[in-house]
């Protein structure tokens, strides 16, 4: 199957390692790749925020890069929920009908990467073999936006070597929230103590999530802490192999 | 506890952060009411198809308001009641003041009313010399301590049993009494102050769940009965409801009264379901008064996205599943109305000068959403609204926010400067490591979280090596 990878501006600057998994567990299971060149950022920020006029340049600009794409893979599940859930807003805000057409037929050829591969490419074992203790954050826009429920759980169950434990109270956000956590930093680590004391007491190696936005909160709490805990995306577990 | 000048949510939220014994009696209690409320609503198999029914309901009736409003009007008036139409909140406790001085009556005693705090009514019967008495009991703690609500539900949801027994030993024990905490202890004392006030005062105050047009029914739900006693002891009752209150039919109202005791006390039905049209002859009040309040709500109804906030029935199931709210508890929102749906409606009733910082006071988790029983796409609602506070940001010259987003939102107009962006932050090195080495707002970052390196390599610089041979994984 021909798979085009939407990198997200924020992995591809800053966690290129997630979309070189990506393209290696992709590769591995028999498909090919494309990424096109011209895509920057799906206009989440902006939209989050308030700045509609400047997301719906943006969202026309990946209309147009991702137009001939048949299936779309996005290694993170809040952009992938804002193309499928915010994109027909912003298309019905802008009073635009061929945009809002457009949109609702991307919608459907966009996958976060758990639904991609149980969903679409109906594999559960991807092969990898992770000989490590990880818990798994599920994180608020996979679950509410995407409702992805349990496909990641899944997929690491599958996983070889790895000891998957439970998150407790997994559902609730970890307090990253894009601009939530500059413009509120107190309830935002007031939010990200209760996950890390979460986190800390499966005793894990490894925390994973399908979001590095959300990892980097929780990394970047877990590193103030000097607690050792890393954080891994889903799909650097999945493409791990021996 | 009152305040004259609004701090904004992120500063009120740090306040609230300080105080742990807060925190402990918030989290304690929403978490307690959270899992009483998930067991309740998993028993029903149509709980998705109730919650539609809901939405659907209130959004026909809110496009067609005019129409129901003047039913309800016509419907009270054959009933033998009066309906008073108040614009803002002075109307509306104008009206009330000379209901109750068209009695001479001092006082009045109130069943839990939230459109009645919404327009500071308490205050206002003061000004004219009149003694408003709570009667619902953790609205009494409040009252009693001179203390502000800080959830729709459980207006005292943040203080606690040893805190209560200390502020009843102050107020209502008689001389030499020892009070203790048992619950049925401090309820027998707040009975009996209560009882006295139900007996004597000849006005009765409530607000209302709902109201239905074909027969000009008022619905009251509670759980102690004190406002069963409120509506049904005084000569004259006056009922001061929103005018986003009105329902259709009985039929409608069932829908509803499925909805609402398990969205908020997490029960399958409330103690108490109190229902009255106008007057009945030897058989309660001998007269009622409607107030219908619009105060900022035809403003709500006129924005077509947003409009949905109005779907709104005050069961606060979003306040106990919010994370936010869960830390901060209610005063951080500075609002008779906390939580998410007071993040959406408090800026929409008071105006985003007043409230501009209320839409951000959300991660975006969507919790709130999930769990409405009317379906209002709060995180959604919350994104609109941050659109208005941008709107006016704009009008300023030199925003920094607006700055700053519009040379990202130019950095990603097309790769070439995409790219050049990349590399120039990785040249810049502002996303070292170490606290307080980089200036605000990232340095609201730093003050908790350390920030990742800039990788050396981009994905796509990555891609390309790739492609053309070497540089890969």
């Amino acid at each position: 199957m021909r798979i085009s990878l939407f990198i997200t501006c924020f992995n591809d600057t800053l966690f290129p390692r997630t979309g070189q998994a990506t393209v290696e567990l992709l590769e591995r299971l028999g498909h090919e790749v494309t990424f096109p060149e011209e895509q920057t950022c799906c206009g989440q920020m902006h939209f989050n925020t308030g700045y509609s006029d400047e997301a719906a340049a943006l969202v026309r600009r990946f209309v147009r890069v991702f137009a001939d794409e048949e299936i779309i893979v996005c290694p993170s599940g809040s952009c992938a929920g804002m193309v499928r859930d915010a994109y027909p807003r912003v298309a019905e805000q802008a009073g635009d009908d061929q945009l809002a057409n457009e949109v609702a037929a991307l919608g459907s050829r966009v996958f976060e990467l758990s639904e991609l591969l149980v969903d679409k490419l109906e594999v559960e074992d991807v092969g990898a073999y992770y000989p490590h203790r990880v818990t798994y954050h599920p994180t608020c826009h996979s679950l509410r936006l995407l409702r992805v429920g349990d496909k990641p759980l899944r997929l690491l169950r599958a996983v070889r070597g790895i000891d998957l434990v439970e998150l407790e109270e997994s559902r609730e956000c970890c307090g990253f929230g894009g601009t939530f956590a500059v413009k509120n930093p107190d309830v935002s680590t007031a939010m990200l103590a209760d996950k890390i004391r979460h986190v800390l007491d499966t005793r894990a190696e490894v925390c994973s999530a399908a979001d590095n936005s959300c990892l980097m909160h929780i990394g970047g709490g877990l590193a103030r802490l000097r607690t050792g805990t890393r954080t891994v995306h889903l799909a650097e577990i999945l493409a791990a192999t021996e | 506890m009152s305040r004259t000048e609004r701090l904004g949510f992120p500063a009120a939220a740090r306040e609230a952060l300080a105080d742990t014994q807060l925190r402990r009696n918030i989290g304690k209690a929403t978490q307690t009411i959270r899992a009483k409320r998930a067991a309740v609503v998993e028993e029903l198999d149509d709980w998705e198809e109730l919650r539609e029914a809901g939405r659907a309901i209130k959004e026909r009736t809110l496009r067609h308001l005019p129409a129901y409003l003047e039913q309800l009007e016509a419907s009270v008036t054959a009933a033998g009641g009066r309906v008073h139409w108040a614009r803002d909140g002075a109307e509306a406790n104008a009206i009330v003041a000379g209901i109750a001085e068209a009695h001479d009556s001092r006082e009045i005693i109130k069943v839990k009313s939230l459109a009645s705090d919404e327009i500071k009514f308490n205050e206002a019967m003061a000004a004219r010399g009149i003694s408003a008495w709570e009667t619902d009991l953790a609205e009494l703690i409040i009252q009693l301590g001179d203390d502000e609500q800080s959830h729709i539900l459980v207006p005292a949801i943040h203080r606690n049993r040893a805190e209560i027994r200390e502020l009843f030993q102050r107020t209502l024990a008689a001389e030499g009494e020892q009070v203790t905490d048992e619950p049925a202890a401090l309820a027998e004392l707040a009975r009996k102050h209560l009882r006295r006030k139900f007996l004597s005062v000849p006005v009765g105050v409530s607000g209302a769940n709902f109201c239905v047009a074909e027969t000009g029914t008022i619905c009251v739900v509670e759980s102690e009965g004190n406002g069963r006693m409120c509506t049904t002891l005084p000569r004259v009752l006056v009922t001061i409801a929103g005018i986003e209150k009105v329902l259709p039919t009985w039929g409608d109202l069932e829908v509803f009264l499925a909805l609402l005791p398990r969205s908020s006390t997490g029960e399958r039905m409330n103690p108490y379901t109190s229902l009255w049209s106008g007057v009945t002859e030897g058989d309660g009040p001998e007269e009622f008064h409607l107030v219908l309040l619009d105060n900022g709500r035809s403003d709500v109804l006129a924005d077509d996205f947003a409009r949905q906030t109005l779907n709104c029935i005050r069961c606060s199931a979003c306040l106990n599943v919010c994370p936010v709210y869960e830390r901060t508890g209610g005063h951080a929102y500075e609002s008779v109305y906390p939580g998410p749906i007071g993040a959406i409606l408090t800026p929409q009733l008071v105006g985003l000068d007043e409230a501009g910082t209320l839409p951000y006071a959300s991660s975006l988790c969507g919790a709130c959403y999930e769990v409405c029983p009317v379906k209002i796409d709060i995180p959604s609602v919350l994104v609109h609204l941050r659109g208005k506070v941008v709107a006016k940001k704009r009008e300023k010259r030199l925003d920094p926010e607006v700055a700053a987003l519009k040379t990202a939102a130019f950095a990603f107009s097309t790769r070439g400067r995409y790219e050049r962006a990349q590399k120039l932050s990785r040249g810049q090195k502002v996303l070292g490591r170490g606290r307080g080495s980089v200036p605000p707002p990232l340095s609201a970052w730093t003050g908790a979280r350390d920030l990742p390196e800039v990788p050396t390599q981009t994905f796509r610089e990555w891609w390309r090596g790739r492609a053309n041979g070497h540089g890969g994984g």
